[in-house]
Parts: structure tokens; C-alpha cells; sequence
């Protein structure tokens, strides 16, 4: 730890001056190509909707925290997500009405279940950081649980990515093919909800999403492969995160809005270019 | 089990028994029985809602079912996990997905992601796959960009590596035009009598079936007719279903 930090001092940066503006550029360059990798798989199964359903729904997660004592409500917001995460699935699967209306209920009742919660135990003020987020109040413990996040996402994606490709591609296809199709499915749920409670202190649960699904949006407007479209994506990412830190530094405002908004740019750009080209 | 012999000839027999399928309060198949012989393309008729989809989730081990599917090699053993190689009816994916032919092709072939690159070996591999049925040249196109002709091919081309035991075309031939379709089947014959495969076929095209079945089932919830085309074509079922006499069928071909 001590060696990057020397090493982000030694650069010619009046940012990295500051110990939490060196934890909070680590921070983005873990967190942006985390959600770069799912958010490239996110957009392929138009699921858009659904992880802002999952960003919603921390709310729930930081109340039952909150009801169940614990100090940190990480693991409340853990669980949670990944319940909901599992249930939309599974109502989704049944059928019965259309998807995005089975996620939108869900999302509602999720956010509001938590307001309701948040307000009732003592005053939801204290709680309303989670909207925005802020990285700069990363630690350096936090930084090694999104390390090992990212790690452990990096090592499930080069197993689980051809299962996934073809099970978005065509479902019986794949189940012919020997893919068990409904775990591969939940295990990716359960990657996105992981990557989004373990961010969405230091990004926000109205930004969160935006992370996810911005860079793959503008990878897509310009790859042609499975391998372009993963590396731009994530290339887009870091440059979202350093140009966004940076530029939140120099003007004094919210480093995840401007990460996000750099991304925004890049799409517009990447939408042009790939427009030119047909 | 030899898996030698196994590979040059097929499985020689699927055996369906009292196979039923309930959806809810609805039964979607009742008690079909039917035997599938390699070196053979049956097809599979019926109007919308007999249960012919069903019926092949049910072999796809896709769709819970009550009764037997017993999978046969020619030496007789019961094959346990036989290998089924699915074209599906429609591929309603994503279509601006950055995806290629062979990326696509390596995924279901397994292994590391596809993101993390294809080494010499896994490309010249696919690109011999797509060659066999020649669409060598698609290799690099975008699989959303494909024509409904080249999807089914390289459909065909990763149905049939590895050498399936049985082949599942489920109505392979929408947004096919005629040329297309004739290679299609052309190849789908060869595979047929090289491979010494099962085919089955699910499809509404009776001028084709009359063309290229060596056997046809008419499913209406259960079996109701089978037989040669000619003798299924005929039959006073067929007539009930379809609605019009065996002399028009002449029509399609």
C-alpha cells in the first residue's frame, strides 16, 4: 500500500497530495472496470432496468442493517440484494406479467420498504449520502473488499462468460449444449448485486447504475467482437473515472456525477463515430 | 460403451414411452410413443399447439415429463447423457450484440471466456467447422448480421461438432429463401447418411417433408398418424388437420 502511495505522490498531481484523493482514484480504477465487465453482459440481456432495480433496493438493505444492530450494514445490503436479485429472476421466468413491470414493483416496493424503514429508526438525513455517494470517503480497508471483489469477478467472468453468451443468445440452444441455464443466470445475478452494494457507498444508489451501464453502451457502438467490446468498455471506464476525479477535483464537485458524465460524453462520441461509419 | 463405432454410426434408436407432459390444469402431450432411427429424418407435423415444441423440450431434457426416453446405440447399450445437437426455431437475440460467428462458436465449444482472445488452435478449429458447411467467410461477421440462410448454417455447423447422436431441427427454414433452403436440406441428408445420425425435423413445409423425410409423425397432442409421407399424407387424420385432400399437397413441391 505504501508503494503505490509513493508512487501516485511521486506524480506530478496536486490531487494526489491528499491521502483520500489517492484512496479515492484507487477506488474508481477498481470499481469502474468491475462494472465495465458486468455492465457488457447488462446491456447484451437489456437488464438496464433491472440493476437500478438492485440500486433501489440498498435502501432495504442499509434498514434491515439498521433493525438487525449491525454496525456496518454491508452484509444486510448484501443479502438483500441478492434476494431480490434471485426473486426477479424467478418471477421473470414464470412469465406471468411483463418483465419490466415485475421489476418496476419490485423496485418500488424495495426503495420505499427502506425510506419507510430509514425514516422510522431516527431520521433519514444521515442516510441521504447513500443517494450520491461519496468516494472520497474510502478507506483503505474498503479498498482491499472492492480489490477482492474485482478479483474474484475477473476470475468468474473467464468461466461463466461462454455459458452466459450463449444462454443470452439462445436459451435451449444452450441447454443443449450442456449449460445449466438457470444457475449460470443466477450466478450473474448475484455478481451484479455483490459489485452494486459493495460500490454504492462511494457512488450513490441514483448513479450507480450509470456506472454499469454506460461504458459497455459506448464499447458497443464501436466493437465488432466479444474481445473489442470487453477491453473498450473498460479502457472507457478508467478514462470515465480518472477524467471524472480529476475534473470533480479542479471544480470542487461530485466525483461519481462526473465520472458518469464523462462516460455520457463518450457515448455521445462513440455514437457518432460508430454513425459515420455505416 | 465404444465410443469408436458409436461416433461412425449413431445411436441407433430413441425410444419415446408413454411420454406426457401437463402444463397446470392443461396436458400438453398424452401418452406419445414414437421410435427415432439413426440414419433417419423423421418429421414432425401438426397444427400450432399439437405439442410438437413440447415434445422436443422434452428430449432436450428442457421440460419435465412422466414416462421413458430410452437412448440406444447399435450395440444395444442404453446411451445415459446422449449428445443432442439443437438448430432452434428462432433466435430472437439482441442483434447489434458485438459478437462474431466465431466468437459465438468458441463460447459453445467452452472453455476460458471468449473476451480473453481465441488461440491458433480454437480459431482454425472453428474455421474448419464453418467450412464444412461452407460458410467459411462468415467467420468474422457479426452474428446479428447474419442472413436468415447463413444463421442456419452456422447453426447446422455447431449443431453437428460434436457428432451428435440425434439432431433437433426445430422448423429450421424461416426467413430461408429457396436456395438457401435446398442447401440446407442437401446438407442436412448428407450428415444424414455420412454420420449415420437421427435427424428430426419440426417443420410446417409439406412440399419439403415429402422431399426429404424417410418418415413422418402427425402429432396431435399424441401420435396420431405415422408412417411414409405418402401413407401419413393420405390419412383421414392428416385431412382433419390440415383441411385439404393429400392430391394438393402437390402444390408445395
Amino acid at each position: 500500500m505504501e508503494m503505490i502511495y509513493g508512487f501516485l505522490e511521486s506524480l506530478p498531481f496536486s490531487m494526489f497530495h491528499y491521502d483520500f484523493m489517492k484512496n479515492a482514484f484507487l477506488a474508481s480504477i477498481l470499481i469502474t472496470p468491475l462494472f465495465a465487465l458486468l455492465g457488457t453482459m447488462a446491456v447484451n440481456n437489456k437488464m438496464a432496468f433491472f440493476s437500478d432495480a438492485l440500486g433501489h433496493s440498498a435502501f432495504t438493505g442499509i434498514g434491515l442493517g439498521v433493525l438487525l444492530g449491525l454496525n456496518d450494514p454491508l452484509f444486510a445490503m448484501l443479502a438483500f440484494g441478492i434476494f431480490l436479485g434471485l426473486v426477479i429472476t424467478r418471477v421473470k421466468a414464470a412469465n406471468m406479467v411483463s418483465s419490466d413491470t415485475v421489476i418496476s414493483v419490485f423496485s418500488s416496493a424495495a426503495l420505499a420498504l427502506g425510506i419507510v424503514i430509514l425514516s422510522a429508526s431516527g431520521g433519514f438525513a444521515k442516510y441521504s449520502a447513500y443517494l450520491i455517494g461519496d468516494i472520497l470517503t474510502v478507506g483503505q480497508k474498503d479498498l482491499l473488499v472492492i480489490a477482492g471483489v474485482l478479483l474474484v469477478a475477473y476470475v468468474l467472468w473467464a468461466v461463466l462468460y461462454n455459458p452466459l453468451l450463449l444462454v443470452s443468445v439462445n436459451r435451449s440452444l444452450a441447454a443443449s449444449r450442456g449449460v445449466r441455464v438457470l444457475l449460470v443466470e443466477n450466478i450473474f445475478v448475484m455478481m451484479v448485486a455483490v459489485a452494486v452494494m459493495v460500490s454504492i457507498r462511494w457512488v450513490g444508489i441514483l448513479l450507480i447504475n450509470s456506472l454499469l451501464i454506460l461504458p459497455a453502451a459506448a464499447a458497443r457502438n464501436i466493437a465488432g467482437g466479444a474481445g473489442s467490446y470487453h477491453w473498450t468498455a473498460t479502457v472507457f471506464a478508467l478514462i470515465s473515472s480518472l477524467v471524472g476525479l480529476t475534473v470533480s477535483y479542479i471544480w470542487n464537485t461530485s466525483a461519481g456525477a462526473t465520472m458518469v458524465l464523462t462516460a455520457a460524453v463518450l457515448f455521445f462520441l462513440t455514437y457518432a463515430i460508430g454513425r459515420l461509419r455505416k | 460403451m465404444n465410443t469408436g463405432i458409436h461416433n461412425s454410426c449413431g445411436l441407433c434408436r430413441i425410444d419415446m414411452q408413454h411420454i406426457t407432459v401437463t402444463s397446470g390444469e392443461d396436458t400438453l402431450l398424452e401418452d406419445v410413443n414414437l421410435t427415432f432411427h439413426c440414419g433417419e429424418l423423421t418429421a414432425l407435423i401438426g397444427r400450432n399447439g399439437a405439442g410438437k415444441t413440447t415434445l422436443l423440450k422434452a428430449l432436450l431434457g428442457e421440460r419435465q415429463y412422466k414416462g421413458r426416453i430410452h437412448f440406444t446405440d447399435h450395440n444395444g447399450t442404453e446411451v445415459p447423457v446422449p449428445k443432442i445437437g439443437y438448430v432452434p426455431q428462432q433466435m430472437d437475440f439482441d442483434k447489434s450484440m458485438p459478437v462474431t460467428v466465431s466468437d459465438f462458436m468458441a463460447a459453445a465449444k467452452g472453455g476460458y471466456g471468449v473476451w480473453l482472445g481465441k488461440n491458433r488452435k480454437r480459431k482454425q478449429e472453428i474455421q474448419h467447422m464453418l467450412e464444412e458447411m461452407d460458410c467459411g467467410y462468415l467467420a468474422h461477421r457479426r452474428l446479428g448480421a447474419l442472413s436468415g440462410g447463413e444463421l442456419q448454417r452456422v447453426l447446422l455447423a455447431l449443431a453437428t461438432d460434436p457428432v451428435p447422436d440425434l439432431l433437433v431441427l426445430d422448423e429450421p427454414v424461416s426467413g430461408v429463401d429457396l436456395a438457401g433452403l435446398d442447401l440446407f436440406y442437401k446438407r442436412v441428408t448428407e450428415l444424414r447418411d455420412k454420420q449415420h445420425m437421427a435427424v428430426l425435423l419440426v417443420s410446417h413445409d409439406l412440399g419439403l417433408i415429402q422431399k426429404y423425410a424417410d418418415r413422418v409423425v402427425l402429432l396431435d397432442k399424441t401420435v396420431v398418424a405415422q408412417g411414409e409421407a405418402e401413407t401419413v399424407f393420405a390419412a383421414k387424420e392428416f385431412r382433419e388437420t390440415f383441411g385439404f385432400a393429400p392430391g394438393e399437397v402437390a402444390v408445395w413441391k
